[in-house]
């Protein structure tokens, strides 16, 4: 297939993949396939059976051993004169530095986590190595070519931020089930089975501020000489029954939401049936933490089951048991794992049972699962076009084709119709590629200001802001992020010209607060209650630091009021604009198949009543 | 519709794809019978990811002796050639292909596809032919449709870096799920002999829809 030239480029090529998993595996093979004969490859996961339905070079018996290293053995198999050098580590570890990536003539990611990617993309572009990107998500998936200088980086375009919810529609006014997940994942199992010094908000403040903060520290411990089954249904009660109560009674809340019941587990499961509650045989069984369940348990097999609020009841009483019971010692350093059977099954009943007192449809465990666990679904098919895609266009990249290559983002959707692909040219105005000392470009107001801390803080120091080729003066708002970007800090500058010596000796006064968690964005749809969400947040006030510097502490995001949040808003509508952006696309309308015109009227479609 | 659940191995081996085309379909996966004839580079792609995904069955059909050149894009043949040597490309890589996935049974059948007789394609749900000329496609085809189960006939070859994949589903009813609604629709497939008569050497290319009956 390929030409005498692409053969000795391959032939010659050193390659180094980022990952070993479902787009891993396709790659390797086919560049094994396709006459590489270099290949490096990093992956710090092991084996487990969800695996296996995709990713073809391991096998049962390889579970918990290292990706890297067997996809290297299974390819070997039938190229066993490849030279593949695998490690099992994080891309991240201080070994991969840039000296080690500027070993490659091209980089090939088959990540799973935009944090990687966008270390690799950083590392890649430091060391010149062009990088062709890659992801899969069920059917869909894409390929993108990164060379510096001459096309975007990864970064140039804003990712999407991963979803996040307002603290009180988690803690009081959940209106979809992913609501009652989080709270029973990250409040209620946390509270119950995890750090016991973590701050929770489990408990709804009332009006009662005081007496409920210390009442609830007493709640949630086990009393002396407590019957399990008796702590169980104390806990249930508190959290579904009392609690509920207690949000009731603040009537400013539900004045446009429907009212959530109250449950209490005497209605839903009362005492007589609980006697039938459980076979313990099966579990004491066996002395394996990992094998404990409470389906089992209950003789409740299919994790594709909706069960009834007696059923989520049963499951949540005798999930909560075994814990006690069988994994005592694990208590207060549990975190929740999609892998623990018992802690899906904890999660899916509490969630369960909120839902039914919010009046929100309930889920299987199965359905729970993902949700909880954040599972990517995944077939094999997929991965395989997307790696080969990824081979046409390292292929490419190492002729330094660069009439064909580097634009190509390669969308593949399901049923084939309708397929966009994107033409990305080049001219970024990205921060994480132009990275220049003092270079700002100010496309409509955004200005940026990149400072390498370590080189040129003492230079930056010394300059006056409002001198900066985008001036800083008072009204300006300034976005302080730091070279992760993982802290951010929003801060609206007013200019003052007198400061108290004594008190203000720095010449400036930094103000303001941190949100307990980050709003959430895109909250103008009304589900379920029929709210709109804009007023439903309030936000925890949090003691500000005053000696706080800009860009350290808790990674929060700062908030001024309302028109940092809009300068800023409207800086990055700008910034989007201003990326030069063409797109092909090749329209089907989504009922349509893909039929060629001069198809004879064969093509029929019925809509049955 | 069908009462079997999926035993506790395949929910947790199949996890992951049950999220994307759901239980059901997983169902109807493990109990169908794939037929696939000529394995070259592209069959063996099919190969692997039919295996993967769980059908009751995967019978091969390929006499020719392994050569050198049949490595050269196929994974599933062993390189040493005293491993190799001297067998069909069927039952080589019906070897490799039992190691994919122990719950699917992965068998060869010997013979000329062209000679066997409706009878036999009526064990399958699932034909897939390569690696051989129009008039066995044709001929192939034509038993298939003949049947009164539905048999799914593709044909798929590649070259250089051109492919190209036929498909007949015959009349193929299913539903779609738009909003609230679900629409029930048919679609009639036209048969390989009646697209070579019409287009006289064009590639066609029908849709392809995951493998569900």
């Amino acid at each position: 297939m390929a030409s005498q030239q692409q053969l000795t480029t391959i032939k010659g090529a050193k390659v180094l993949m980022v990952g070993a998993g479902g787009i891993g595996c396709e790659l390797l093979k086919t560049l094994a396939l396709s006459g590489f004969q270099d290949i490096h490859i990093i992956d710090m996961d092991t084996i487990e059976v969800s695996n296996l339905n995709r990713q073809f070079l391991f096998r049962q018996s390889h579970v918990g051993q290292s990706k890297a290293k067997v996809a290297r053995e299974a390819i070997l198999k039938f190229r066993p004169h490849i030279n593949i050098s695998p490690y099992h580590a994080n891309v991240k570890d201080p070994d991969f530095n840039v000296d080690f990536f500027k070993q490659f003539n091209v980089v090939l990611n088959g990540l799973d986590n935009l944090d990687a990617r966008r270390h690799v993309n950083r590392l890649c572009l430091a060391a010149e190595v062009p990088l062709v990107e890659s992801g899969t998500t069920g059917f869909l998936g894409q390929v993108t070519v990164h060379v510096k200088g001459r096309t975007e980086c990864y970064e140039c375009q804003p990712k999407p931020a991963p979803k996040t919810y307002p603290v009180c529609t988690i803690t009081s006014t959940p209106s979809k089930f992913v609501h009652c997940i989080v709270w029973a994942k990250d409040l209620l199992f946390a509270k119950l089975f995890g750090d016991k010094n973590q701050g929770n908000d489990l408990n709804v403040r009332s009006t009662d501020d005081a007496s409920s903060s210390e009442h609830a520290e007493d709640v949630f411990e086990r009393r002396k000489d407590e019957e399990i089954e008796q702590y169980g249904r104390r806990i249930y009660d508190h959290v579904f029954g009392y609690n509920i109560e207690l949000a009731l009674s603040n009537e400013e809340t539900w004045k446009n939401r429907n009212r959530p019941k109250p449950i209490y587990s005497s209605d839903t499961l009362p005492n007589g049936l609980a006697q039938q509650n459980g076979n313990m045989d099966k579990n004491y069984a066996t002395d394996d933490p990992s094998s404990v369940s409470a389906m089992a348990s209950l003789g409740m097999k299919n994790p594709q089951d909706i069960w009834s609020l007696m059923e989520n009841t049963r499951i949540f009483l005798e999930a909560f048991k075994l814990f006690f019971v069988k994994r005592e010692k694990e208590i207060g350093n549990l975190t929740f794992d999609k892998d623990d059977q018992l802690a899906v099954e904890f999660v899916t009943a509490s969630a369960n049972i909120r839902a039914s007192s919010f009046g929100i449809p309930l889920h299987s465990l199965f359905e729970a699962k993902g949700i909880a666990g954040n599972i990517v679904h995944a077939v094999a098919t997929t991965n395989a076009i997307i790696a080969g895609l990824i081979v046409i266009e390292a292929i490419k990249v190492l002729q330094n084709d660069t009439k064909n290559y580097s634009e190509l983002v390669f969308f593949v959707v399901e049923h084939l119709a309708p397929c966009v692909l994107y033409l990305m040219l080049a001219a970024p105005e990205c921060d994480i590629c132009h990275v220049e000392p003092h270079e700002a470009r100010a496309p409509n107001g955004r200005c940026v200001v990149p400072v390498d801390p370590f080189e040129n803080l003492a230079m930056f120091v010394s300059e006056v802001l409002s001198e900066l080729p985008s001036p800083i003066t008072s009204g300006t708002a300034v976005t302080v992020e730091d070279l992760k970007q993982e802290l951010t800090c929003n801060i609206n500058i007013k200019h003052r010209e007198e400061f108290d010596e004594e008190k203000e000796p720095d010449g400036m006064l930094l103000s303001g607060w941190t949100q307990a968690s980050p709003e959430e964005k895109d909250d103008n749809k009304s589900v379920g209650n029929g709210v709109g969400a804009s007023d439903a947040s309030k936000t925890a006030p949090v003691e500000v630091d005053k000696n706080d510097e800009m860009g350290s502490g808790s990674g929060k995001k700062r908030k001024l009021p309302e028109v940092s949040e809009a300068a800023v808003q409207d800086c990055s509508n700008v910034n989007d604009k201003s990326i030069n952006h063409k797109r092909l696309e090749l329209v089907e309308d989504d009922d349509d198949f893909l039929m060629l015109d001069e198809e004879p009227g064969i093509y029929k479609k019925k809509k049955l009543q | 519709m069908d009462g079997e659940e999926l035993t506790e191995q395949e929910t947790a081996l199949y996890d992951r794809q049950i999220r994307v085309w759901g239980a059901d379909a997983q169902r109807r996966l493990s109990k169908a019978h794939i037929l696939v004839s000529g394995m070259k580079g592209a069959v063996s792609e099919f190969c692997k990811n039919i295996v993967l995904a769980g059908v009751s069955s995967l019978t091969l059909v390929d006499d020719r002796i392994a050569t050198e050149e049949a490595l050269s894009a196929n994974f599933l043949i062993p390189p040493d050639e005293t491993v190799y040597g001297g067998k069909t490309l069927a039952e080589l890589c019906c070897n490799s292909l039992k190691d994919f996935n122990p719950m699917v049974r992965v068998s060869v059948e010997k013979g000329d596809l062209s000679s066997f007789g409706g009878e036999f394609f009526d064990k399958f749900d699932v034909v897939v032919v390569s690696c051989c000329s129009i008039a066995t496609k044709k001929m192939i085809n034509e038993k298939c449709r003949k049947l009164l189960k539905r048999v799914a006939f593709y044909t798929v070859d590649c070259r250089d870096s051109c492919g190209e994949i036929f498909v007949d589903l015959h009349h193929h009813r299913f539903s779609k799920k738009k909003l609230e609604e679900t629409i029930e629709c048919e679609l009639l497939y036209p048969s390989i002999e009646w697209v070579y008569y019409s287009y006289s050497g064009c590639q066609f290319s029908n849709e392809l829809y995951l493998l569900i009956h």
